[in-house]
């Protein structure tokens, strides 16, 4: 009800009426009408009806669903104090749904979720989801300044008077990695606002990890990578998805995060007094610093997020099987993941590895799990494609068949990949800086760090702090020492550093792929829209001719990514003609970029990781 | 500590009596000097004063009266009794010689204080602590030979070196002394002052005027860095009204008349000026213009601004003033506004022209109890919206509320219907003719019921005026049993004013837990003045500080986050208690760099030297 006064606040202050020149009698209709497409009707039948189907679904699909608790004790206490914004990673669609039902089993509100417009129109669903608190929005709406209007009172409403926290992803969409994306400001700064107007004394925002050991939509994700059109979310979709249910999907795991709240982390950050000067009712762009602020606390929390992800030993063996294409044997895979274990908890990766489970009994679990990833025959094990059709028609089909197993298997070494970035970076830098000089070896890690920004989580402005902590963690772990002007690998240290180099060799050589391409490319008018399909062809080519293994380098995600990364770098423009968006390539730019890149190459560390790894398995 | 305290007057609120006075006050005047009943006097032919008992000034020697090291008059305190009743010693106030039974209840439970534990304060003055001063002779001796009063007593310096900030009655309070003006001038005279200047510039001392003493800004504290010999300039002695022209309703009154002595002379004709801050016993006119006061009738007489029809200052440049009475001028900036607010920077307020109305005919109080501090605050908006605010009309949160609830002797019957957790009141104050009171008091009423408030009656509106006007002397009991506190003030948009009151009280609350102290600190504010635009809002922030080293430098943090809180909460610097010293970090952030450059530039050029030196405001 006090929602209406706002609307009408709404209708009259943005600019959108005058713009238009409709009537303000119009444009409240159409804010309307916005308002119910989005609004939720939250009904606690719909949601008892949910909750009893869930349990249900969720008992046939996963073995457990762990919880910490003292996390859900937190957020008790955090909803008495402030309103909350509950953060959860974004990896299924199964994360709002758990997310509700177990706030619901814990007896906490029921938040109000954020949440695509495509599930709107599955018919039915969408209506039961909305009726669960679901409320809609729009991908994308950058321009409908109304529509935007509207959309934040309406979240700050919900907000303000306190009834129910607020759910959304900060990634804006799912993940089809398992990577964490780079996070969105918009709701963000939605949620927010609030407290920047002295509306609310303080938010607390909670970042909720949620994990699976095997993801649901796992060889799904790998065909929209490789450009098989994601299906349109429908109800029949939905039914058909049915044949889930029967199978095993191991744990799933969700980690409530220590509350954050918003006041302090604004302190002396945000000057709240700029907003002093317009009344609060009108909708303001993020200034230039607060927009700066939006952005950092977004990757802290996703950082906070990665942190608390539950990994599951599986993680590990993914890592390892990627890394030898060619397969290796039970025996050395075992010792190899035990190895990795330990260095994994050195990096402080939330690792979930029975304790009283033999390794060799551990590992024979995991690659049960994920026995349609794998073919193991007399105690050697290998990706492999397993449910392929038996006809094999082309060449190229085989190795999209193969791509699906890479890229399933590598959406779960994503999810170690935030514990090891670091020292990896670090670890290429070594390779590629031209000397031992610390300060040689920081422009490197300064160098890829910056390449790689759209494809990990690295918060803007932390490179410092990020290169110490990757120091830290290789020196604590007696892989380099650090002296004042130099660093210098120790003796021991080469296995583990060509292990994390080979971690970041699928991108390295991704980006390098990209960048010949680009380089290569004629056409002049490329179009934004043609890119992505372009480089897959060439790299499909490249791989058909067996000039490169990284199947990782057909992911579109990738391409995005390295796309974003020329763009920001100035080696590649976008220019608008007409309709169009083309790509304006600097050849000179991007050569320069590729030669960087393989400085740090790619074949040779390959070779060397695996002869180290010779000498590990001798050493033991 | 300001605004409002009209028991005096009001105490009398029979409206037979006041017309009575009225009457009193045409029957003295003669008829053939009907423009200027008190005539202009020569200053330097001054007789012993020819005027009546009730011109007193204050005595030079303040501290015969007044406390040295705490609010108010000496015979004045509160005090918990052998039986651990609080009572209120003296004459002089309504609650004088009362005993008053909840207060030690209240005060136990609000603070967790103890009668046992007490923190009393040092006795006297210890005289040792006060540096000899640093003298300027030729400058001293030019003064008496011009036949000015002057004195290097320690006591007189020690009084005139401190406001009325907690940190500075603490410090008195443990017997520590800081630095203290070296010398004290009581001019009787503009031309007294205007010497005074003239000298000081020739030797180069720093001067400080100095009027009631109730500042609370640490705007008298001598400045650490001062090398020069420290002067402060006493108005006291300038204290006559100088003629009253009751064909334009103005009346001219030298600038260190204190409050009540400028109304109660004023009444005596049958006027009043309608100013009245908390302050008002003890402050000086002079002052209201140095710190663009505020009054708590303002709805009706206006603040100090609206106020002032002439003002004469004497600044190192010699001295400023308006050539006429006009009411209004189109001349460019008016230079009126440089001297209000200007806080003691450029020179000295002496003589001023105010408007003023004869005495009202009626005076009613009234109260109102709402369920809420919302309920309350949109009430508020709704008398402001329709302009229709009575002279004074102030509302206290739940907090208050309970506090005034010893005083509230009867809580109604029709209260029960009302969560007492959530309880809050509003007093009120209407002034004029008895129809119109009454009409006016009718409309207030009905649009407080469409806000859920029940009128409360009479007694109880009254007895709210009378609270805040002894909360003061409050502090003082408070400080004797480890508790200490003080209120501070803004001014905010009317849509931010319940934003603003929940997140600094809630601000206020978290810094004391976070820095240690033991006990749930009172935070509390009210709303005291309604605007068009926005509202003045009070807080009252005290704690229990047992157990903490330095609990003046923690109430200094806290009240600083607070207001940080209230700035960034869209709450102005000050609405009325002035920037002093101890907000000036943040005028640069409230009035723009280009904005403190035009203050600077006028200082730069009235004062030079920097004769006054107080280092107030810029």
């Amino acid at each position: 009800i006090c929602f209406e006064n706002s609307m009408q606040n709404i209708v009259h202050n943005s600019d959108v009426s005058s713009e238009s020149g409709d009537s303000t009698e119009c444009v409240a209709e159409e804010a309307s009408l916005i308002l119910d497409e989005m609004a939720h009707r939250l009904q606690l039948s719909t949601v008892r009806f949910f909750v009893f189907t869930l349990s249900k679904a969720f008992k046939r699909l996963f073995r457990s669903v762990c919880v910490n608790e003292e996390g859900i004790q937190r957020l008790q206490q955090a909803v008495q104090e402030h309103p909350v914004v509950l953060l959860p990673s974004h990896r299924s669609y199964m994360d709002f749904l758990m997310m509700s039902y177990l706030l619901y089993m814990y007896d906490l509100p029921l938040p109000v979720i954020a949440a695509g417009m495509d599930f709107m129109s599955m018919k039915f669903v969408g209506e039961m989801l909305r009726m669960s608190g679901a409320f809609f929005i729009r991908r994308s709406f950058g321009g409908d300044k109304l529509y935007w209007a509207v959309f934040s009172e309406y979240v700050k409403t919900m907000l303000r008077n306190g009834y129910a926290p607020i759910e959304f992803f900060l990634e804006g969409t799912r993940s089809r990695t398992c990577k964490s994306l780079t996070p969105k400001t918009g709701l963000l700064n939605i949620v927010m606002e609030p407290f920047f107007k002295g509306e609310l004394f303080d938010v607390n925002l909670v970042p909720v990890s949620i994990s699976y050991e095997r993801i649901l939509e796992e060889s799904l994700y790998a065909r929209e990578l490789l450009g098989i059109p994601k299906p349109k979310e429908s109800t029949s979709g939905l039914l058909k998805a049915r044949r889930v249910l029967s199978e095993d999907y191991g744990s799933m795991y969700v980690y409530f995060g220590h509350p954050v709240s918003v006041r302090s982390l604004t302190e002396g950050k945000i000057t709240r007094s700029q907003y002093n000067l317009l009344p609060r009712c009108i909708p303001q762009k993020p200034s230039a610093d607060t927009h700066e602020f939006l952005n950092d606390a977004a990757f802290r929390l996703v950082r906070i997020q990665e942190e608390n992800m539950v990994l599951k030993p599986w993680v590990l063996i993914a890592t390892l099987l990627l890394q030898n294409p060619d397969g290796m044997d039970l025996s050395s895979l075992a010792e190899q993941t035990d190895w990795l274990r330990h260095l994994a908890l050195a990096f402080g990766a939330y690792l979930d590895w029975p304790d009283h489970e033999a390794c060799s009994e551990v590992i024979s679990c995991s690659l049960a799990l994920h026995r349609h990833l794998l073919s193991v025959s007399a105690g050697h094990v290998q990706l492999s494609v397993t449910d392929a059709p038996q006809v094999e028609s082309t060449p190229e089909e085989a190795v999209f068949h193969q791509a699906v197993v890479v890229l399933s298997c590598a959406s779960y070494r994503n999810q170690i990949l935030h514990v090891f970035l670091r020292p990896a970076l670090l670890a290429v830098a070594m390779q590629s800086a031209n000397s031992n000089r610390k300060d040689d070896v920081y422009n490197c890690f300064n160098f890829l760090r910056n390449m790689f920004s759209n494809e990990f989580i690295l918060c803007p402005g932390d490179s410092v702090q990020d290169f110490e902590e990757a120091c830290y963690l290789l020196m604590k772990r007696g892989v380099l020492q650090v002296l004042e002007h130099e660093i210098v690998m120790s003796a021991s240290g080469h296995s583990t550093l060509a292990f994390l180099s080979s971690v970041l060799d699928p991108f390295l050589q991704g980006y390098q792929v990209v960048s010949r391409y680009l380089c290569e490319e004629t056409n002049e008018n490329l179009t934004e829209k043609e890119f992505i399909p372009a480089v897959r062809n060439f790299a499909l080519k490249l791989i058909l001719a067996g000039r490169l293994k990284c199947y990782e380098a057909l992911s579109s995600d990738l391409q995005k990514n390295a796309l974003a990364a020329f763009l920001r770098l100035k080696a590649v423009r976008k220019v608008k003609v007409g309709d169009q968006v083309t790509l304006k390539v600097n050849k000179i730019a991007v050569n320069s970029l590729e030669d960087t890149l393989g400085k740090s190459d790619v074949t040779s560390h390959q070779n060397s990781w695996c002869s180290s790894m010779a000498m590990f398995e001798i050493a033991i | 500590m300001e605004e409002n305290g009209s028991l005096f007057l009001s105490s009398s609120s029979s409206s037979a009596q006041q017309r009575l006075r009225i009457i009193a006050g045409h029957l003295q005047k003669r008829p053939e000097d009907e423009n200027a009943s008190v005539a202009a006097q020569e200053c330097k032919a001054e007789a012993p004063r020819s005027e009546p008992s009730s011109a007193t000034p204050v005595p030079r020697r303040r501290q015969e009266i007044m406390k040295w090291n705490g609010w108010g008059y000496s015979d004045s305190r509160f005090l918990f009794n052998k039986k651990g009743q609080a009572e209120f010693t003296g004459k002089r106030y309504r609650l004088s010689g009362l005993i008053l039974p909840s207060l030690k209840d209240w005060f136990e439970g609000t603070f967790g204080a103890n009668l046992q534990h007490r923190s009393p304060a040092t006795p006297s003055l210890n005289l040792s602590a006060v540096a000899p001063p640093n003298l300027n002779q030729p400058f001293v001796e030019d003064l008496k030979a011009a036949g000015l009063t002057v004195s290097h007593d320690p006591e007189d310096r020690v009084f005139r070196a401190h406001g009325h900030c907690l940190h500075e009655v603490f410090a008195l309070r443990e017997g520590r002394i800081g630095r203290v003006p070296d010398t004290v001038v009581w001019p009787s005279c503009h031309s007294d002052v205007e010497k005074i200047v003239e000298l000081a510039c020739e030797h180069n001392v720093c001067l400080i005027p100095y009027g009631g003493g109730t500042s609370v800004s640490s705007a008298l504290e001598c400045p650490r860095e001062e090398s020069r010999s420290i002067v402060s300039l006493d108005t006291s002695q300038m204290s006559r009204i100088l003629w009253i022209d009751e064909k334009n309703l103005t009346a001219h009154v030298e600038a260190g008349i204190i409050g009540q002595d400028l109304e109660r002379q004023l009444n005596e004709r049958g006027f009043c000026t309608g100013h009245e801050p908390d302050s008002m016993e003890f402050s000086s006119l002079g002052g209201w213009v140095a710190t663009r006061a505020s009054g708590m009738k303002k709805n009706i007489y206006g603040n100090i601004e609206d106020l002032v029809v002439h003002i004469k200052m004497v600044t190192p440049r010699g001295v400023i003033e308006k050539s006429c009475l006009g009411p209004r001028m189109s001349t460019g900036p008016d230079i009126h506004h440089f001297i209000l607010g200007s806080e003691g920077t450029l020179g000295v307020v002496t003589e001023v022209t105010l408007k003023i109305r004869p005495i009202p005919e009626y005076q009613k109080y009234g109260s109102v109890v709402f369920p809420n501090f919302q309920q309350g605050v949109a009430c508020l908006r709704e008398v402001a919206r329709q302009r229709c605010a009575p002279a004074s009309i102030r509302l206290m949160d739940n907090e208050q509320f309970q506090f005034g609830e010893f005083c509230f002797f009867l809580i109604l019957l029709s209260f029960f219907c009302f969560d007492p957790q959530h309880l809050c009141v509003a007093t009120l104050l209407f002034e004029g003719d008895r129809g119109k009171v009454l009409q006016h008091e009718k409309q207030v009423y009905d649009i407080a019921a469409k806000f859920g408030g029940l009128a409360a009656g009479e007694d109880n509106g009254q007895r709210g005026y009378m609270l805040t006007f002894v909360i003061a002397y409050l502090r003082d009991l408070g400080m004797d049993y480890y508790v200490i506190g003080e209120s501070f003030e803004t001014s905010v948009p009317w849509d931010r004013v319940l934003d603003l009151c929940r997140n600094v009280k809630e601000r206020i609350v978290r810094e004391c837990k976070e820095r240690g102290v033991q006990f749930p600190p009172l935070s509390t504010s009210r709303v005291t003045q309604t605007y068009d635009a926005g509202a003045c809002v009070y807080f009252y922030f005290a704690f229990n500080y047992r157990g903490l080293s330095d609990p003046v430098h923690v109430y200094e943090q806290v009240e600083h986050a607070a207001r940080e809180e209230i700035l960034a909460n869209g709450g102005s610097l000050s609405h009325h208690h002035g920037v002093g010293k101890l907000r000036k970090e943040w005028m640069k952030e409230s009035v723009s760099g280009v904005g403190l450059g035009m203050l600077k530039s006028v200082k730069e050029y009235v004062d030079p030297q920097n004769i006054f030196g107080n280092r107030n405001l810029l």
